[in-house]
């Protein structure tokens, strides 16, 4: 059963978002659709608007990958067939890309780029603590999302990037990623730690810390820091030149986010928690997006009126409808199961509706998404859910 | 399950991880086990799920048995130095930025005084269970596969031979298990199935167990399936609206609503169990309408956990 088209109408569309910005972000916490959100706008961008639209996934997890239902994506670009639209019934006017951010690819590129000549490139490529860093720990997709992002949209290849990010939290630190980066190469504790390994010469004010730390991590480890560290200061202007071009496109007008977000209590209040972020750093809210909405019959005074009418008067019922003596008792129990449960649900409307009224109008554009049984499986079910959309 | 010290709890947002490792530690407490809860991050929701005041690092005991703490890293270093004697700690500076630099120098520090706190309370007999509400499926490799990161790039000091125990401690199946919470729709069986094997390869922690949180209740038997088809012929449901009011196709169509949603959901309940390794049970969890989250529904989910492990709640 689709749901009612009247039951989603949104304030205003999507599509006037997406034809005036070039990158859009979207940001919300984990499990509330937020790939799908995403693969969903950039492919009616792709499908109403002239011109190339990458989606860009930098979720550790593959989920870009499985809702556009392509086996690999790496970090190269790769474009979805026009056939896969065809198949779907549309026809695209422009072109769909899809890109999911390898991290460790990507700082090895950056690296390779910024260092001065190749043997400096090949000793940090080496240096055990680059590895570690690039390749295991959860922050350091942080930086490097941003960076590709920047990377590719000067590129000028793309007339819309529509970007995927890490849980609310994570997004904040993904906001703030270029910036430390930046503050963290000028830091005087940096130069304070590697200046001993510099001269060998101990100052009095930098002792005690070396002691500690000698103790506590190993001077060979202390050493591999230096070594990483002093390599990587020959990158340092190019680093924090990039590092503030990344922040400057984020705040650029051309520039908007999109906060995802389900009716439940939990990512409503991360939802509200990111557009207070977004405001304080003055960067564009161009919509919120609720998924998973119910559809609004459930909510329907004369459906609760009849609901419990089945409930109470099951057994009466099933005599008025003339059912057989062999099946009125399980008839019976028919009506009872599907009172029940309506109830059930409509009282997960209802909250969801008390949600949505104490969410207020914190975007101009609010779009409200039904709840899909099916999934989102293929180009065909995004175009789907996007014509609902557009 | 409950053998184990040290659970790790997590799973794809929005599955109901939170909750799950709340109702665990209830469960534990129950069975007179003296159980630690911790919160990874500050976001505070297992304080709203106990309905209590925000937690802080020290632990604090929201009910008999049952302890709970919110982890914060930089009081967990604090507490590492104490613990060392290192003597120079008021003078080496604010150990802030001491942090600062350790954390974003070699990111894995952070995650390893995450577990190297939860596993110093095991080591140290403080709890007989202790249960993380941890970092989703994307990340909680990181987290639990840290000592073994900070042990390549560390190779001599304290630290080495701290990473060392805590290691023993987390690889060793009967102590540490992980527990994966999901939902039974796509993505996070999709998720949860390449945990499964990332746990193993990278991390060497064992799965304790799965949770499938939220299954839908079976709405009716065949026969009962055949007289609901009947009641959505036109005829039948123009009777029905008759005698219950212009209100009846609307019950009816979410009744449909109903049966498509469990429908979706059992096919990825099947692709699940035959991604589970043998000797790990899935523990099943019904969806609760309840209006409100809280102690209440918390209790319940415990109930269905305690049901499922087969212990008295």
């Amino acid at each position: 059963m689709s749901p009612r088209a009247t039951d989603y109408a949104s304030s205003a569309g999507i599509e006037s978002l997406l034809s005036a910005k070039e990158i859009v972000i979207a940001c919300g916490s984990g499990g509330v659709g937020k790939t799908t959100t995403v693969a969903t706008a950039a492919a009616m961008a792709a499908v109403h608007l002239e011109g190339r639209v990458l989606a860009l996934t930098v979720d550790p997890a593959r989920r870009l990958a499985n809702a556009l239902g392509l086996q690999q994506v790496g970090n190269t670009e790769t474009r979805v067939d026009k056939q896969a639209f065809a198949d779907a019934g549309v026809t695209a006017r422009g072109e769909l890309w899809v890109a999911m951010l390898d991290t460790k690819a990507s700082w090895d590129e950056l690296v390779r780029e910024h260092a001065p000549d190749r043997r400096t490139a090949d000793a940090i490529l080496a240096n055990p603590l680059y590895r570690n860093i690039t390749a295991k720990f959860v922050h350091s997709h942080d930086y490097i999302a941003m960076e590709r992002l920047h990377d590719i949209h000067s590129s000028g290849r793309y007339d819309l990037i529509v970007v995927d990010t890490p849980p609310t939290r994570n997004a904040i630190d993904f906001l703030d990623a270029p910036s430390r980066m930046a503050d963290f190469f000028s830091s005087r504790l940096l130069r304070w730690l590697i200046a001993p390994y510099r001269s060998r010469l101990l100052t009095v004010a930098s002792k005690p810390f070396y002691s500690v730390a000698d103790r506590v991590l190993g001077a060979q480890f202390l050493q591999d820091i230096a070594d990483f560290f002093i390599l990587f200061q020959t990158m340092y202007d190019g680093f924090v030149e990039r590092a503030k071009a990344v922040t400057r496109t984020l705040q650029d007008d051309r520039t908007s986010f999109l906060v995802v977000t389900t009716l439940d209590p939990d990512p409503v209040r991360e939802a509200e928690f990111f557009i207070a972020e977004l405001r304080r750093r003055q960067y564009h809210l161009g919509a919120v997006v609720f998924n998973r909405v119910l559809p609004a019959y459930l909510r329907d005074r004369d459906a609760r009126v009849a609901a419990e009418r089945l409930r109470d008067e099951a057994d009466d019922l099933a005599v008025s409808m003339k059912i057989g003596e062999r099946d009125r008792a399980a008839f019976a129990d028919v009506l009872r199961e599907i009172a029940e449960s309506f109830l059930g649900y409509r009282a997960l409307a209802t909250r969801q509706a008390e949600q949505l009224a104490e969410f207020g109008s914190a975007s101009e554009v609010t779009l409200l998404v039904p709840a899909l049984e099916e999934g989102v499986t293929s180009i065909a079910d995004i175009v789907e859910l996007g014509q609902r959309l557009w | 399950m409950l053998d184990r010290r040290l659970l790790f709890v997590t799973g794809k947002g929005g599955v109901g991880k939170t909750s799950v490792a709340a109702a665990l530690a209830l469960v534990g407490a129950a069975q007179g086990k003296r159980t630690l809860l911790c919160e990874n991050d500050a976001k505070g929701d297992l304080a709203r799920a106990f309905e209590t005041g925000p937690l802080e690092y020290k632990p604090r005991e929201l009910l008999p048995n049952l302890s709970a703490m919110t982890m914060d890293t930089e009081q967990s270093l604090k507490e590492y130095l104490r613990e060392l004697r290192i003597p120079l700690v008021g003078r080496i500076g604010p150990i802030a930025r001491v942090f600062d630099f350790v954390a974003h120098a070699a990111p894995g520090v952070r995650e390893i005084l995450t577990v190297g706190k939860l596993a110093f309370e095991v080591r140290e007999n403080h709890y007989d269970l202790v249960v993380v509400d941890s970092p989703a499926t994307g990340h909680v490799v990181g987290q639990l596969a840290s000592p073994e990161a900070i042990r390549e790039v560390v190779h001599v000091g304290v630290v080495r031979s701290q990473v060392q125990w805590i290691l023993e401690m987390l690889q060793d199946p009967a102590t540490t298990g992980a527990v994966i919470v999901t939902t039974p729709e796509e993505m996070p069986v999709n998720e949860t199935i390449e945990l499964i094997e990332r746990l193993d390869v990278e991390a060497h922690v064992g799965l304790a167990a799965v949770v499938v949180n939220q299954l839908l209740p079976e709405l009716f038997t065949s026969r009962e399936e055949a007289l609901f088809d009947r009641l959505r012929k036109p005829a039948m449901t123009k009777r029905l609206t008759q005698l219950a009011g212009p209100g009846a196709p609307a019950v009816l169509d979410a009744a449909s609503l109903a049966i498509t949603r469990r429908r979706s959901r059992v096919e990825h309940v099947e692709r699940l169990l035959q991604a589970i390794p043998d000797g790990v049970e899935p523990l099943f969890v019904p969806f609760v309408f309840a209006r409100r989250r809280g102690v209440r529904s918390l209790r319940q989910l415990a109930d269905a956990i305690s049901a499922e492990l087969g212990v008295e709640p």
